[in-house]
C-alpha cells in the first residue's frame, strides 16, 4: 500500500482541538479549585461551569494495549478527553459530575492507582535506564517501581506535610529535574573509563573529547593517535563516553546509585533549591534495590515526623540543619559529601553556629 | 508467535501496587517480536547489572537532523529483533491533552511499524515511540506528518518546547502558557528539526512561580508567569478557610517570605509593595486571593543538568515582559540575538548559560541590548575586581 504524502516543518496539531468543550468555553477563566480527595479535584469557572479531574498513576512506559484501554475509558466517561501530567500521571477530564463515581469505580476494578493530588508523593520523574539507554548505570523504571510500591499509601491516601517530589536519573546526564527534587536517585560510576586506543582513532574526534572533560583530565596521546586520562583528576562523570564511544565506563561491580535530597523547583516561601548529597553510594541490587528503598523510606519517615505543615523536605532540613539531618538519619558523613567542584567555597560553613 | 523468554528477575517487578512497566512490556511482547526481545535483553541487563545498548548512529528522516534517536544493541545475535531499536520523538500537544481517537491513531501506526512500546512522555515532553527499525522511519514519519503531526527535537537543536496546563485548567496562570508554547514551537520549526546550535536549547513556559513544569531547573529559557498589580482579598473566603481549620497566622502570615501579610482575626491585609509573588498564600487560599493588574512573564536563562560545570538554575534576565501569543516579535528578536551570540562564541556541548558564566553577564546583556537591573542578581558582587570600558570611564568623569 502506498504511503501518504509526507509533510515537513508543520509542528504539532493545535491544542484547541484536544480540549474538552467545557475547557474551550472557560479557557483562562477559572475561578478556583477544590481537592476533593487525593485522586479527584474540581475546577470551577467564573461562569459556574465545572470540570472534574481524576488522576491515576502510570509507569510512563506504556504498551499500545494499555493506551487503547485508557482511550476506551476516556470515551466512556469523558467524551474521549484525557491528558497526561508533566510527572507522567494520567488525568481523566470529566465534564459530567454523575460520571465521576462510576469512572473511579471502573478504574479501581481495573487495578489503576488513583491519587497523587495535593500533599502527596506524586509519580516519579525518571529517565530510560536499561530499557533503552547506552549510558545508564542503573535501571530507572525498576527503581521507580520499587519506590512507588513502598510509598503507594502516600500516593493514594495518606497526606504529608507538603508534596514530596521524587526523581530517578540513570546517570549524571540527568534527563529530568533530578537536581531539584525532594528526594532523588542518581546513578554513578566510580572507575575511570577504559581507553580503547584503536577505536579512539577510528570513532572519535580527539579535540572535542579533550574539551568535554569538566576537570581537564584528558590530554592527547600523540604516539597512539589517541588520548590519555589523568586518573586522579577523573570524577567518572561519563561525559567523555557520550562524546567518544571508545571510552566505555560501565562497570557492573562498581556502578551504583547515590541519593540526594532537599531540592525543589517552586518559589513558594523559599527560593528554588538544588538537591544535596545524602548517600554517596549504594550498590545496584536489582530487581528491587532494597537498600535504596530503605534509605529513601528513612528520609521520608523522619520528614513526616519532624516537618512543620507546608515545609518541603529541603525547608525542613534547612531549619533543623544538615548536621542534625545526618545525626538523626545516621547516614555516615564522608569526604564525598564535601564539595570540591565548581562551587565548593560557597558550601563551607563560614559561621561558628551549628548544632552538636 | 514472538519468542518467550524466562524473566525471573523482571517478574519480581510485577509484584506490588504500583503499575508495572514489566507488565506493559509483556503485554506488547505477546504479539510483537521487538517487544519480546526488549524483554529478553532487559532481563539480561538485570542479570548482569549493566546496559546492553550502544551509542546511537546517525539515523533519521530526509531533510531533518533530529527527532529520531538511533539505538543499537551490543548483543544483536542474541536479540536480533532489537538489533536496531530506534526511538521516534513526536512533538506532543501543548498541555499534553489528547482525545481517545488520537491515542488510537498513534497505537495503530505504532503497532504496524514499531515495538508497541511508548513513553507518555519523555522528560522533555515528547511522545516517545520506543523502538523501531531503520527502514520503518520514513513510513512512520509519512503516516504521522500526513495526519498533522511532526517530530520533536534531539541533538544540538531546539528541543520540543513544553508548558504547564496553564489557563486550560488552572486558576493561577498569569499567561497563556499553551498559546505561547504553540507559538514558539511554530516560530522555530527549522531550529527544532535541523541541529545548528553548539548544544541543546530548551524553552519551558509556566503560568506562575509554582512552576509545575520545573521550568526554572531545566530550561535554557524559563518563561514564568507573574503580575504587577495587587493581590485582591476576599475577606469572606479568608473566614471560610479559618472556619475550615486553617490557622491563618501560622500557615499564611508567618510563612510569607517578605512578611507583607497581617491578620488580626477580622481582615487579612497584604502590603503589596513588599510582596515578591512567591505564590504561597495564593496557593493555600486559592478561593480568597487573586492577583490583579498587568500580567506577563519573567524571562530567566541558563538552567541545566550537571554537565559540564555543575547543575544550574535559571536566573533573571528580563524581570517583566508582556507575553501575548499572537504578538511575540519582541521576544523572538531577543531569542535570536541570544542564539547569534551563542553561535559565535559557544564551544561544542556548551549550553548558553555556561557560556554566560564563562564570558560574563555584561557581554551577554550588552549583546542582546538589556540594561543591568538589581532584579537580575541575588546580591551585587563582593570582590573589587571589575572591568571599566572607556565609555564607562567617560560617563563617570
Amino acid at each position: 500500500m502506498a504511503l501518504p504524502q509526507r509533510k515537513t516543518d508543520i509542528g504539532p496539531p493545535h491544542y484547541k482541538d484536544f480540549l474538552p468543550p467545557v475547557i474551550q468555553k472557560n479557557y483562562g477563566d477559572w475561578k478556583n479549585h477544590d481537592i476533593i480527595s487525593p485522586g479527584l479535584m474540581v475546577h470551577t469557572a467564573n461562569s459556574g461551569d465545572k470540570i472534574w479531574t481524576v488522576r491515576v498513576a502510570s509507569p510512563r512506559l506504556l504498551s499500545t494495549v494499555t493506551i487503547r484501554e485508557m482511550a476506551d475509558i476516556a470515551e466512556k466517561y469523558c467524551d474521549g478527553y484525557l491528558r497526561f501530567t508533566t510527572r507522567n500521571n494520567l488525568e481523566f477530564l470529566v465534564s459530567d459530575e454523575k460520571k465521576v463515581e462510576p469512572l473511579q469505580k471502573e478504574l479501581k476494578e481495573k487495578g489503576y492507582m488513583i491519587g497523587g493530588i495535593g500533599y502527596m508523593v506524586s509519580n516519579i520523574v525518571h529517565t530510560q535506564g536499561w530499557i533503552h539507554c547506552h549510558s545508564a548505570c542503573t535501571d530507572a523504571s525498576g527503581l521507580v517501581k520499587v519506590l512507588m510500591d513502598a510509598f503507594a499509601d502516600y500516593f493514594t491516601t495518606t497526606s504529608l506535610p507538603n508534596k514530596v517530589r521524587l526523581a530517578v536519573a540513570c546517570c549524571t546526564n540527568m534527563c529530568g529535574a533530578v537536581h531539584c527534587s525532594d528526594i532523588a536517585i542518581v546513578a554513578i560510576h566510580r572507575k575511570v573509563p577504559v581507553i580503547e586506543h584503536e577505536n579512539v582513532k577510528n570513532m572519535c574526534e580527539v579535540p572535542s573529547t579533550i574539551a568535554c572533560c569538566p576537570t581537564g583530565a584528558i590530554s592527547p596521546d600523540v604516539a597512539k593517535k589517541s588520548i590519555k586520562i589523568k586518573d586522579e583528576k577523573c570524577m567518572y562523570c561519563g561525559n567523555c563516553y557520550s562524546v567518544c564511544p571508545a571510552l566505555p565506563i560501565a562497570d557492573p561491580v562498581n556502578d551504583g546509585v547515590a541519593i540526594v535530597a532537599g531540592g525543589k523547583v517552586g518559589n513558594l516561601r523559599s527560593m528554588p533549591k538544588f538537591s544535596k548529597l545524602v548517600v554517596p553510594f549504594i550498590k545496584n541490587n536489582p530487581p528491587r534495590w532494597p537498600e535504596v528503598v530503605d534509605a529513601c523510606k528513612k528520609i521520608l519517615d523522619l520528614y513526616i515526623a519532624g516537618a512543620n505543615k507546608h515545609e518541603r523536605v529541603g525547608e525542613w532540613i534547612e531549619r533543623i540543619g544538615w548536621e542534625k539531618f545526618f545525626k538523626i538519619t545516621g547516614f555516615p558523613f564522608t569526604f564525598q559529601h564535601i564539595d570540591d567542584f565548581t562551587i565548593a567555597r560557597e558550601t563551607f560553613r563560614t559561621a561558628a553556629t551549628f548544632k552538636w | 508467535m514472538p519468542k518467550k523468554y524466562e524473566t525471573p528477575l523482571l517478574d519480581e517487578l510485577e509484584k506490588g501496587p504500583f503499575p508495572s512497566f514489566v507488565t506493559e512490556i509483556k503485554k506488547a511482547a505477546a504479539k510483537n517480536d521487538m517487544a519480546a526481545d526488549e524483554l529478553g535483553i532487559l532481563e539480561k541487563c538485570y542479570r548482569e547489572r549493566r546496559t546492553h545498548w550502544k551509542h546511537g548512529g546517525i539515523v533519521g528522516v530526509r531533510g531533518y537532523g533530529g527527532g529520531v534517536i538511533g539505538r543499537y544493541s551490543d548483543v544483536p545475535e542474541e536479540f536480533p529483533n532489537v538489533a536496531h531499536f530506534h526511538t521516534v520523538r513526536i512533538n506532543s500537544i501543548s498541555g499534553l491533552f489528547y482525545k481517545a481517537e488520537t491515542l488510537r491513531m498513534v497505537c495503530d501506526i505504532w503497532d504496524k511499524y514499531g515495538s508497541g512500546l511508548t513513553n507518555f512522555h519523555g522528560s522533555t515532553g515528547d511522545m516517545i515511540l520506543l523502538g523501531t527499525k531503520t527502514e520503518n522511519l520514513e513510513p512512520i514519519f509519512a503516516e504521522f506528518s500526513s495526519r498533522g503531526w511532526d517530530l520533536g527535537g534531539s541533538g544540538s537543536a531546539l528541543r520540543t518546547p513544553s508548558c504547564c496546563v496553564g489557563p486550560a485548567r488552572c486558576d493561577w496562570s498569569n499567561i497563556d502558557t499553551l498559546g505561547i508554547n504553540y507559538a514558539i514551537t511554530q516560530e522555530f520549526q527549522s531550529e527544532l528539526h535541523r541541529p545548528e546550535f553548539p548544544y541543546k536549547f530548551k524553552f519551558k513556559t509556566v503560568g506562575c512561580a509554582v512552576d509545575c513544569n520545573a521550568s526554572i531547573a531545566r530550561a535554557d529559557c524559563s518563561i514564568i508567569g507573574t503580575w504587577k498589580g495587587t493581590i485582591a482579598v476576599d475577606q469572606d473566603a479568608v473566614k471560610w478557610y479559618e472556619k475550615n481549620g486553617m490557622d491563618i497566622n501560622a500557615e499564611i502570615v508567618n510563612l510569607c517570605p517578605t512578611k507583607c501579610i497581617s491578620y488580626d482575626g477580622k481582615a487579612l491585609k497584604i502590603n503589596d509593595e513588599e510582596c515578591s509573588r512567591c505564590m504561597h498564600c495564593i496557593a493555600k487560599m486559592n478561593k480568597a486571593l487573586k492577583p490583579t493588574g498587568e500580567k506577563g512573564a519573567t524571562i530567566l536563562i541558563g538552567s541545566k543538568a550537571p554537565f559540564v560545570i555543575g547543575a544550574t538554575l535559571s536566573w533573571v534576565i528580563i524581570p517583566f515582559m508582556k507575553m501575548d501569543p499572537d504578538n511575540l516579535s519582541e521576544f523572538y528578536d531577543m531569542i535570536r540575538k541570544m542564539w547569534e551570540w551563542w553561535d559565535e562564541h559557544g564551544k561544542n556541548r556548551e549550553r548558553m548559560g555556561e557560556l554566560i558564566i564563562r564570558r560574563g553577564m555584561r557581554e551577554f546583556l550588552e549583546y542582546i541590548g538589556v540594561a543591568p537591573v538589581p532584579q537580575q542578581v541575588k546580591e551585587p558582587r563582593r570582590d573589587p575586581f571589575w572591568f571599566w570600558t572607556e565609555e564607562d570611564i567617560a560617563k563617570t568623569t
